[in-house]
C-alpha cells in the first residue's frame, strides 16, 4: 500500500511536468510579432530522409526566408496529433501545418474548435473551412519512374515495396505499373507491402527482407515507398548489387550508385507556399493540387544519378512528361478506379500477371 | 525458391529467438518480463551509436550487451527491490526507453530518433555469426537448466521460492542472475537488427517483436527448444506471407487481399496456441511477489 501511495505520487509530479505551460502572453501579442507556425510531423520524424524530411526542409526553409517562428512536433505514435495540434492552436499558432494522411481524422475532430486558427494537411483531404488539404499527383511522378524503371530493367522484372497498404501508396503502384508497362510491355512487376499498421513505415528489417524476396524472384529495379523502411530497400540493393528509386524527398545522396532515381514529391514546396500565403494574409482553405505541370512530382536527377541515365533516356522521359502534360498518356488514378489493374492502355492486366507462378516454379 | 524461403524464415526469427530466450530465463525465475522490446531497441541503438562513433565491433557489442544489462537491471530494482507489479514494471521500463532513445539520439548525432547510416563494411553482413550465436543460446540455456546447480536454483525460484528460501539461498540474488542474463542474450537481437539486418538505428525498428517473442515463449511452454521452435515457425510464416503476396491467386489474377496474407504468421501462431499446444502452464511463481 505505501508503495502504491509512492507512486501515486509519481505520477502526479511526472503528469505535472508533462503537461504544457500554457502562458498567457496576450499583452505580448499585441506588438507586431512574426506569424507563428506549427508543424505536425507523422511518425517518421524530421531525419526519415523522405517524406517528413521534405516538409521540415520546406518549413525551415521558409522560417529562414520568411522570419516566420516555427515550432516542430514529432508524433511518436498515432494517438500523439491531437495533443499536438490541440497545444498548438491553444497557444495561439496562426497556422498548424499537419504531415500525412494518418493525421486526417485528428484534424477534423481538431480543426471545428479553433475556428480562427488555419489549418493545413499534406496528403488528405479534410473539408472543413478553415482548412487547407495539400495534395500531390502521385500517380504521375510514379509513372515516370516506373517507365524509367521499364526501360533500365535488364531482366525485366521490377519490384515495389510499399509501406503500409493504404490507398495513398496503391496510387503510386498504379502509376508505377503504368509506367513500366508503357516502357516494356513484356515487364512482370512484383509488389509487396511492409504492413497494414502505421508500424509499417518504420520497420526496415522488413523492407530489407521484402526487397531480398524480390530480388530472388529476379527483380533487378525496385521502387519503394515505405518512408523510414526505404532503408531496409536500400541496404538490401546495396549488397545484391541492384537499383532501387527512392521517393518523396531526393534520397538519390542515401546509397549512391545504388539509387536509380527518386520520385519527387514536393512536400517541401507545398508546405512553403502554405507558410508564405499565411505570412502574407492570403491563406485560403480548401484543396490544392500538385502535380507534374508545376513540378509539385517529378523524378530527381543530381550528381550522383548522373551516370546512371544516360542523356537519350532522359529525352525519352522528357518525351513521356509532355504526352503526359498533354494528355496522350491518361495515368490511371487509384482513387478512381479502385483496383491495380484497369482497363487501361496499359499492359498491366490480368493475362501477364498469370504467367507469375509458373515461372517462379521453374526457379 | 525454397532455400531463399528458409533463409528469409530464419533471418525473421533471429531477433526472436534472442528476446524470447532473454524472456525464458526471466520468466523461469517467477519474474514476467515483458520488457523485451526494451532490450531489443536498447540493444541495436546502443550497437548501432556504438558503431557510428567508435567503427568497433567488439565495442559494439560489449556497449550494446552493457546497455541492455543496465536496463535489466532497472527491472530488477523495480521488480525485486521495490516490489512493483511485474507487468507494469516492464511496461513502464518499455515507455521510458521509447522515450529516452530519441533524446539521447538528438544530443548525439543531431538526428530525431535514429543513427548515421553505417556503411557495408561497419555491418555484419553474414547472419551465420547470429545463427550460430542463437543456437549456443539455446543449447546453452537447456543446459543451463539442466546442468548446473544455478539453473535449478532458478528453476526453483519460479516454481518454488519457498523451498528456495529454506535452503539458505537468496531468491533475489537468484533472480536478478537470470535476469541480467536474460538482458544480455536478448541484447544479442537488438544487435542483430541495426548491425545485422539493417544499417544503423531506426525509431522503433523492434516493431513490437519483443511482444511476439513474448507469444513464441508462451508457445514453447517456456521451454528452450520448443520456444525456438515457435520463433522459427513464425519467422518462416512471415517469409511466406512475403512470396503469398506477390503471387495471383485470386480468380482475376490479382493476389490475395494482403490485409489476409499479412496475419497469416498471427493467425498460425493462434491456431497452435489454441490448437496444438494444449494446456500451458507457466512457471507457478510469475508475477507474485
Amino acid at each position: 500500500m505505501n508503495f502504491n501511495l509512492k507512486s501515486v505520487f509519481f505520477v502526479v509530479i511526472f503528469l505535472a511536468a508533462c503537461t504544457p505551460k500554457i502562458e498567457n502572453k496576450n499583452a505580448q501579442t499585441e506588438t507586431k510579432s512574426p506569424v507563428k507556425i506549427g508543424l505536425v510531423l507523422d511518425k517518421g520524424g524530421k531525419d526519415d530522409k523522405s517524406f517528413n524530411a521534405a516538409a521540415f526542409k520546406g518549413a525551415s526553409q521558409a522560417s529562414k526566408d520568411l522570419g516566420i517562428e516555427l515550432k516542430t512536433i514529432e508524433s511518436p505514435d498515432d494517438s500523439a496529433y491531437e495533443p499536438a495540434m490541440r497545444t498548438l492552436a491553444e497557444r495561439g499558432y496562426n497556422l498548424v501545418i499537419t504531415v500525412g494522411f494518418s493525421q486526417a481524422d485528428a484534424l477534423k475532430k481538431i480543426s471545428p474548435q479553433f475556428p480562427k486558427t488555419h489549418f493545413a494537411i499534406v496528403d488528405s483531404f479534410v473539408d472543413v473551412p478553415n482548412v487547407a488539404s495539400l495534395l500531390f499527383s502521385e500517380h504521375e511522378g510514379s509513372f515516370l519512374v516506373g517507365y524509367i524503371a521499364g526501360l533500365k530493367s535488364k531482366s525485366g522484372v521490377i519490384g515495389f515495396v510499399g509501406g503500409m497498404e493504404v490507398d495513398l501508396i496503391k496510387r503510386f503502384e498504379l502509376g508505377y505499373r503504368e509506367g513500366v508497362a508503357y516502357a516494356n510491355s513484356k515487364a512482370k512487376v512484383i509488389s509487396n507491402y511492409a504492413g497494414v499498421t502505421s508500424e509499417a513505415w518504420m520497420n526496415p528489417t522488413k523492407g530489407k527482407e521484402l526487397a531480398l524476396s524480390q530480388i530472388s524472384q529476379g527483380a533487378d529495379i525496385i521502387f519503394t515507398a515505405a518512408g523510414a523502411t526505404n532503408t531496409g530497400v536500400f541496404d538490401a540493393v546495396e549488397e545484391k548489387h541492384k537499383l532501387a528509386i527512392g521517393v518523396d524527398s531526393n534520397q538519390n545522396w542515401v546509397k549512391p550508385g545504388f539509387i536509380l532515381t527518386s520520385m519527387l514529391k514536393r512536400v517541401d514546396l507545398a508546405v512553403y507556399d502554405i507558410i508564405k500565403a499565411e505570412n502574407s494574409g492570403h491563406f485560403v482553405w480548401g484543396n490544392k493540387y500538385f502535380g507534374l505541370a508545376d513540378k509539385g512530382v517529378d523524378y530527381a536527377l543530381d550528381q550522383y544519378n548522373d551516370s546512371l541515365i544516360p542523356q537519350d533516356l532522359r529525352k525519352k522521359i522528357e518525351n513521356v512528361r509532355a504526352e503526359i502534360l498533354t494528355n496522350k498518356i491518361k495515368v490511371s488514378d487509384y482513387y478512381e478506379t479502385r483496383k491495380l489493374c484497369p482497363n487501361s492502355p496499359f499492359k498491366c492486366d490480368r493475362s501477364q500477371r498469370h504467367t507469375g507462378p509458373s515461372e517462379r516454379t521453374t526457379q | 525458391m525454397n532455400q531463399e524461403w528458409i533463409y528469409s524464415g530464419i533471418r525473421l526469427s533471429l531477433p526472436l529467438i534472442f528476446a524470447s530466450m532473454g524472456g525464458l530465463l526471466s520468466e523461469r525465475a517467477g519474474v514476467a518480463n515483458i520488457a523485451l522490446e526494451s532490450y531489443l531497441l536498447v540493444g541495436s541503438f546502443t550497437a548501432a551509436a556504438t558503431m557510428a562513433l567508435s567503427h568497433s565491433l567488439a565495442l559494439s557489442f560489449g556497449a550494446a550487451v552493457f546497455a541492455c544489462v543496465l536496463v535489466g537491471l532497472l527491472f530488477c530494482f523495480f521488480t525485486l527491490v521495490a516490489k512493483a507489479d511485474q507487468i507494469i514494471s516492464g511496461m513502464a521500463i518499455n515507455l521510458f526507453v521509447m522515450g529516452l532513445i530519441p533524446v539521447v539520439c538528438k544530443t548525439v548525432f543531431g538526428l530525431s530518433g535514429q543513427t548515421p547510416s553505417l556503411s557495408m563494411n561497419e555491418r555484419i553482413l553474414d547472419p551465420s555469426i547470429f545463427i550460430i550465436l542463437a543456437l549456443f543460446a539455446v543449447a546453452g540455456i537447456s543446459l543451463f537448466f539442466s546442468r548446473t546447480v544455478l539453473g535449478l536454483r532458478v528453476w526453483a525460484a519460479g516454481e518454488n521460492p519457498e523451498s528456495l528460501r529454506t535452503q539458505g539461498v537468496n531468491v533475489n540474488r537468484t533472480r536478478m542472475k537470470a535476469i541480467l542474463l536474460g538482458a544480455a542474450i536478448a541484447s544479442l537481437g537488438g544487435i542483430y537488427l541495426s548491425l545485422g539486418a539493417g544499417s544503423g538505428y531506426t525509431r522503433n525498428m523492434s516493431a513490437g517483436r519483443g511482444y511476439i517473442a513474448l507469444a513464441a515463449l508462451i508457445f514453447g511452454r517456456w521451454k528452450p527448444m520448443w520456444t525456438m521452435a515457435g520463433c522459427l515457425l513464425f519467422g518462416l510464416a512471415d517469409a511466406l506471407q512475403i512470396i503469398i503476396q506477390t503471387i495471383p491467386m485470386m480468380e482475376n489474377g490479382d493476389p490475395l487481399p494482403t490485409q489476409f496474407v499479412q496475419a497469416l504468421p498471427y493467425v498460425v501462431t493462434l491456431i497452435l496456441l489454441a490448437g496444438f499446444v494444449g494446456k500451458v502452464r507457466a512457471p507457478s511463481a510469475i508475477n507474485k511477489a
